[in-house]
């Protein structure tokens, strides 16, 4: 039945959003793109597709950094776009997918407070679509009480710190705590606000946010191995959804190694291969990081979530496809900068890590 | 989202529960208090001007005609703006998608000029309750409400196929003339409610005049 009223109020933008899609950058626009010698190259060749004259301003040299800001701001126009065109309920839609940038932000701007960064290079590392005002105060508060009291009330964060105002201190361990703590919280509500949408798109919406549970749930699993993280605590920072949840997340916070938490993936089909590499020290192929096995886990999980995004297109009159259009784009920023990257550092053989 | 559906289901389920009651309560009065000969749809079918049900007939027929149309117009309409962002290319093509919906308006209006020939004026009580007009009221309600229905669900299903066409179109142009192809199967449906209106509505004989009135007369091709 939502095919008779959604067109409504969101017709013309997932006209617009398809649109959007289509100009995301092809096969055949990635190899000509991994032949390129120069960045020059790189940014001729990028003329051609829909990010067009971009980087038409810059002064050469130009910086990948420089590449993948403008790249984000291009995104970021896209998403003002669509979302000051919007009505509700995909107001709030939107506004739920901009607030896990909001989350990062909060992070970076208490760690480098901690850290006696100048607040207004914090500022410009923010990420645009995060950004709220009063986020400048931040830089401020030394305690999370004096953080909820003074900013953050006044934000839609608000209900996420609900959960995390046990923490003491703000120090490097308790930081990436409060960090995963706000994302569960966020996760959950904007799982079950999907769900309150009814189908078609809770039906697309919920294998992407149980995915990202999940893959919340093994990265923290994966990184807490040798860290002073309790396993209460590590239990207590996996989101209530997903599907691991209950019994694989609830052996994930026995898990002492990463075998172990091979096994839990085994629970699930999808998930199987994606350790497959892990036990192989410095598997082909990993992206150039320090541990091989975890970093082909993380082009693993990108692989998926690409797949899975791509699956929200085929289906008309939800909101799926917004979500989806978004991190696809994501994605391909981080491909860009990659192949900007390997062709600036000479490292040819690398470039096809995509 | 639990919350959600018990709410629902309360609001749903109250109305339902007191429409029930008040019914059976009227009913049940009714019958114990000895009028039950009170209800008698026999006499409510037969005691119904003619013309009532067949304006009522002509009425819902263009009514829900219409609203099928502009269903699927806006439908459509806003997925070819949406998708002419990017591909200008499907804006002159995905209009036949708009003029499919626009003519299942035009049936119903067909159909109502139709009907609306047959409905004349009747002086007496005695010459209106005749069984030929008894029959043409019935027939003309019946014959607009069938169309009536039928070009307002095809309309919707046009207008969902064409905003699913212009959008594939707006993504990869061969598409469009295969989803086309399901448009048209839509379209039919419209025409199946036309035929059958009008042949319901054919053997119809108009209401028996005893005067004619002019201008009525002259529109009627006098005879």
């Amino acid at each position: 039945m939502e095919a008779l009223l959604f067109n409504a109020s969101g017709g013309y933008l997932e006209g617009v959003l398809r649109g959007f899609k289509a100009g995301l950058i092809t096969q055949s626009q990635y190899s000509n793109l991994t032949q390129c010698e120069t960045i020059d190259d790189f940014r001729m060749q990028l003329a051609a597709t829909d990010y067009g004259t971009f980087l038409a301003n810059e002064t050469p040299p130009i910086s990948t950094s420089t590449i993948a800001d403008r790249a984000t701001n291009k995104l970021v126009d896209e998403f003002n776009y669509i979302r000051s065109n919007s009505v509700q309920p995909l107001t709030k839609f939107l506004d739920y997918m901009t607030y896990a940038y909001m989350i990062d932000n909060v992070v970076l701007l208490i760690t480098g407070t901690l850290h006696e960064r100048d607040t207004h290079d914090l500022l410009e590392r923010c990420h645009p679509l995060g950004k709220f005002e009063t986020m400048a105060t931040l830089c401020v508060a030394t305690n999370v009480e004096e953080l909820y009291t003074t900013v953050l009330v006044e934000t839609p964060l608000a209900p996420y710190f609900r959960d995390c105002l046990s923490a003491q201190d703000l120090d490097d361990l308790n930081i990436e705590i409060i960090r995963n703590t706000l994302y569960r919280s966020y996760l959950e509500d904007f799982h079950a606000f999907v769900l309150s949408l009814g189908s078609p798109t809770s039906d697309i919406m919920s294998p992407l946010l149980s995915f990202e549970a999940d893959r919340r749930s093994i990265n923290i699993t994966i990184n807490s191995f040798g860290t002073g993280l309790s396993k209460d605590q590590r239990a207590k920072l996996f989101p209530s959804m997903g599907r691991l949840f209950p019994e694989g997340t609830s052996a994930l916070a026995r898990a002492d190694d990463v075998d172990q938490v091979k096994a839990v993936l085994d629970g699930v089909v999808e998930y199987r291969s994606f350790l497959e590499g892990g036990s192989s020290s410095g598997g082909g192929g990993g992206a150039g990081a320090n541990d091989g096995g975890v970093a082909s886990l993380e082009d693993h999980f990108f692989q998926y979530e690409v797949g899975l995004n791509k699956l929200a297109f085929l289906q008309q009159f939800q909101y799926g496809v917004f979500y989806s259009f978004f991190k696809l784009k994501e994605q391909e920023i981080r491909s860009l900068t990659w192949i900007a990257e390997c062709i600036a550092q000479d490292a040819k053989d690398r470039i096809n890590d995509l | 989202m639990s919350l959600m559906g018990y709410s629902y289901y309360s609001t749903y389920g109250i109305v339902a529960y007191l429409t029930t009651v008040t019914i059976s309560i009227a009913a049940l009065y009714i019958l114990f208090t000895g009028d039950g000969t009170q209800f008698n749809p026999g006499a409510f079918l037969e005691q119904t001007s003619p013309y009532a049900f067949a304006l009522v007939g002509v009425g819902l027929n263009i009514g829900l005609s219409v609203i099928g149309a502009g269903w699927g117009i806006w439908v459509t309409g806003s997925s070819i703006l949406g998708g002419g962002v990017r591909a200008p290319r499907i804006r002159t093509k995905n209009l036949i998608s708009i003029i499919f919906c626009e003519v299942v308006g035009i049936y119903g209006v067909i159909g109502s000029i139709v009907f609306s020939a047959k409905l004349g004026s009747s002086p007496t009580q005695a010459t209106l309750y005749t069984t030929a007009n008894y029959y043409t009221g019935f027939s003309l309600f019946w014959g607009g409400l069938t169309m009536g229905c039928c070009n307002l669900l095809c309309g919707v299903a046009v207008g969902i196929s064409g905003s699913n066409a212009a959008l594939a179109d707006a993504a990869d142009p061969a598409l469009f003339v295969k989803i086309l192809v399901i448009e048209v199967f839509s379209s039919i449906l419209g025409l199946f409610g036309l035929i059958v209106g009008l042949l319901v509505s054919g053997k119809a004989a108009e209401f028996a005049v005893s005067h004619i009135i002019p201008w009525f007369g002259i529109m009627m091709g006098l005879r």
